[in-house]
């Protein structure tokens, strides 16, 4: 029976990813100077367990990467060599390279095999160059005359296949043939009598010289015995090339390995004491490994979908039940209330699985700041908080760019170099915070820097320069929503401490996009913090609905302040430009959504309608309505999925008596706002 | 009834390949992820045959076999160690600890059926 080794390569894969991404965490924190024993064990070992996988599936390139990094890191680990920085740079560039050897394997991307070679080089030449001691003069001292491992590799023949020469001790007949039966089950066997009445055996085989040794091992004693490479002609093979790896698999040449060292003994023999002590850190990843199951998100998402029909008719019933006389049906009142709490409970539940910890987005950015602050030459302390805040999984994704910009904008234009930084009377290391925490029915991710702060009087001048409407008088806080204007940022600001404005305005719109907001506090020479704040999850959102016409809309609470009636002096009719109404001493355009949608309203006048004042991104609207119908929890249906894009609709849900309504994109609604005029806003 | 076969890896893939292999060669399987998972199985039960990864997070391969050959009940059973043919020196140890025979990984799954089949049928 042959297996298909594929089946298990998805979870070779996820195995590798997670050991990797280990790896690199425990890379970033490893002191160089005092390792701690216990990590770099660790290390070795996320090495190590990535080598076995790779090799027992077949994936050549990954085995000779993890190869030369776990002969390398076993040495450090035992003390054979010191931990410089060097290593660790080197390990950290190996670890994107068996990055990118996996994407190649797992999604057939293109694999840049001159990196790996060079990597392989890279760690060959540190394990060559620091110890003084060459790896062979390591092995010479362990290589008793018989041992295996002091010979020379074998060669392979055209069909892949080896020749050893396996030379016996004095062992009983019996043995013999059962050795001879044993070997004949890796290739094929020939017997010769030496001249000493001891048995030699020349076996053909694809396989390596361990497993000669394993099939032995369980007749006799390894140790007694002599395994030549036998060369193509049959003569005990001296000669031969040493170049060759001793397994069949083509290992990139590398000598001996260090494991047969002496001091090997003494890492298994200590490390019993010390492995117990490992559990805490190591385990883990491995005990959460069993206590859970790996689900494809097409599943959860329908789990999501049919929970959200359930909602609905959850509400249609209790809308039709409202009707009935609750004296009368008070049992059946009773179940439904009964009902609703549990479809509550359940909707909650399903939309936990969707959710998943920050650290997902967290974990990748140490290792983006430190490299980045080691091109730039600053000292930069990197600082998460909130790691186990949870995001639904699809805003999750669509966070990392965003957040990728805002990180490298803090470490290039927030934080300042040393010197400066020691000039102004601060740590030279910066500290830059990455943040989540839960806010309401919000998570707020905030990155922030104790740099030098955004430049009012550079952004302003900028602005200028661009034609962006701009005033003195201007609040810092909409000083600073200029950087986010599109268009603001010029490769000519990107060198200058002041300028942050890179690429801010695609932050925004991504962000938007996910229906949460950005903002920016900053103090000159203490720092900048950028906030985001995004909805918990984009499948359920609580809505208000407002009625114009027959048309009943759903506007997203979140950006609701509050609703009123004008009095008819409030309101301002700016010819041919729209309208604006005063509410609490402040002017707002007024956006009648009749016009938008083209429908016939109850009221023209705003005086009579009911006005929503909205807020989104610092900018304030009045959106003017026939009525409010009420608030309620509405699940969001695409309208791309299945039809297109709409303009100034985010989406749409179905009533609670089954009818279909139309969610506001209240940003673009906002946007429309600002050229308050008569024409049309959307195209 | 099938024989059972006690598979200790810290590696899911390996794991799953070994359990898939000797399932299908008619044994029962257990997986344990460490030396101290499989100390603990193996107390629950006992099995017919070990087979242990050496580096393990925990608790190594060696220091579970030894732990194993010092029950009275795992004295005899075939324990079969899974190495990489960088530990030379550990194979060595192994075979002081009591391991029957070991693997080197990478290993085709039908050479550990085989292997499997002649220590315990």
């Amino acid at each position: 029976m042959t297996i298909d080794m594929s089946q298990f390569y998805q979870v070779f894969f996820d195995e590798a990813d997670e050991l990797l991404a280990e790896k690199e965490r425990l890379l970033l924190v490893l002191d160089v100077s005092a390792p701690d024993p216990e990590e770099l064990n660790a290390i070795f070992r996320t090495a190590h367990s990535i080598k076995g996988g790779a090799a027992t599936f077949g994936f050549t390139d990954i085995t000779d990467v993890t190869h030369i990094l776990e002969t390398l890191l076993d040495r450090i680990r035992k003390g054979e060599m010191a931990l410089t920085g060097e290593h660790v740079d080197a390990f950290l560039a190996a670890k994107d390279v068996l990055d990118m050897l996996m994407a190649g394997h797992r999604h057939g991307s293109t694999v840049d095999r001159d990196a790996a070679v060079a990597v392989c080089q890279r760690l060959q030449a540190l394990a060559d160059g620091s110890s003084g001691t060459s790896p062979e003069a390591v092995v010479a001292p362990v290589a008793p005359t018989s041992a295996p491992a002091a010979d020379a590799g074998p060669v392979a023949d055209a069909d892949g296949n080896f020749r050893f020469r396996v030379e016996l001790p004095q062992v009983p007949e019996r043995d013999v043939e059962a050795l001879a039966t044993e070997l004949a089950l890796l290739g094929s066997v020939s017997r010769e009598t030496l001249a000493d009445q001891r048995t030699a055996f020349t076996l053909v085989t694809s396989e390596g010289r361990d497993n000669i040794v394993a099939i032995c091992a369980f007749v006799l004693d390894p140790d007694a015995l002599k395994i030549t490479a036998a060369n193509p002609a049959s003569a005990p093979a001296e000669a031969v090339g040493s170049a060759a790896p001793v397994e069949p698999v083509p290992v990139v040449a590398v000598p001996a390995p260090v494991a047969s060292d002496p001091a090997a003994d003494a890492a298994p023999a200590s490390g019993e004491n010390r492995n117990w002590g490992r559990r805490a850190t190591d385990r883990e990843p491995f005990n959460a490994e069993s206590s859970s199951i790996r689900v494809g998100v097409e599943k959860v998402d329908q789990l999501i979908n049919l929970v959200g029909e359930l909602v609905i008719t959850q509400a249609m019933i209790d809308q039709r039940i409202g009707a009935l006389d609750p004296i009368a049906h008070e049992r059946l009142l009773n179940s439904a209330s009964q009902l609703a709490r549990n479809t509550r409970d359940l909707q909650e539940a399903v939309m936990s699985i969707r959710m998943m910890p920050m650290d997902y987005v967290f974990s990748r950015f140490p290792r983006m700041v430190r490299d980045l602050a080691g091109k730039l030459g600053k000292k930069v302390e990197f600082v998460t908080r909130g790691a186990a805040t949870e995001l639904d999984k699809g805003l999750i994704e669509r966070i990392v760019d965003p957040l990728n910009h805002l990180v490298r904008n803090s470490v290039d234009h927030g934080i300042e170099m040393p010197e400066k930084r020691r000039a102004a009377g601060k740590n030279e290391a910066g500290t830059l915070t990455l943040s989540a925490a839960h806010q309401g029915g919000n998570i707020v991710i905030e990155v922030s820097d104790d740099g030098g702060g955004l430049n009012r009087e550079k952004i302003l001048a900028k602005a200028r320069q661009q034609d962006i409407p701009v005033s003195d008088t201007m609040s810092d806080a909409e000083v600073w929503q200029l950087v986010m204007a599109p268009g603001f940022s010029t490769a000519e600001v990107v060198t200058d401490v002041s300028g942050r404005g890179v690429g801010m305005d695609v932050v925004k719109r991504n962000i938007g996009a996910m229906g949460g907001n950005v903002e920016i506090r900053s103090v000159p020479g203490s720092g900048t913090t950028i906030s985001i704040s995004l909805p918990l999850t984009l499948a359920i959102l609580d809505g208000m609905s407002v009625k114009v016409g027959d048309e009943v809309y759903i506007l997203p609470l979140g950006y609701v302040v509050e609703s009123l009636q004008p009095a008819p002096v409030d309101v301002k009719e700016i010819a041919g430009q729209g309208k604006l109404v005063k509410v609490r001493e402040e002017y707002l355009p007024l956006i009648p959504l009749y016009q938008i949608f083209d429908i016939e309203p109850a009221f023209a006048d705003p005086s009579q309608g009911i006005l929503v004042i909205l807020e989104s991104e610092g900018k304030k609207a009045a959106l003017l309505v026939d009525s409010l119908v009420g608030q309620q929890q509405v699940v969001v249906k695409n309208l791309e999925s299945n039809f297109r894009k709409v303009a100034g609709i985010s989406g749409a849900t179905i009533l609670g008596d089954g009818g279909v309504s139309l969610i506001l994109d209240v940003s673009a609604l906002l946007r429309s706002s600002r050229q308050l005029s008569n024409d049309p806003v959307f195209f | 009834m099938s024989k059972t076969i006690l598979a200790v890896d810290d590696s899911g893939s390996l794991r799953q390949m070994l359990t898939f292999s000797l399932k299908a060669a008619g044994y029962g399987v257990i997986e344990a992820v460490d030396g101290r998972d499989g100390l603990a199985k193996a107390k629950q039960q006992t099995v017919d045959l070990v087979l242990t990864d050496q580096n393990m997070p925990g608790m190594d391969g060696l220091s579970l076999i030894r732990a194993l050959r010092g029950m009275k009940k795992y004295q005899k059973v075939p324990i079969l160690m899974l190495t990489t043919e960088s530990d030379d020196a550990i194979k060595a140890e192994g075979r002081a600890a009591g391991a029957t025979g070991w693997l080197v990984k990478p290993f085709d799954p039908d050479r550990l059926t085989e292997v499997v089949q002649q220590l315990i049928g």
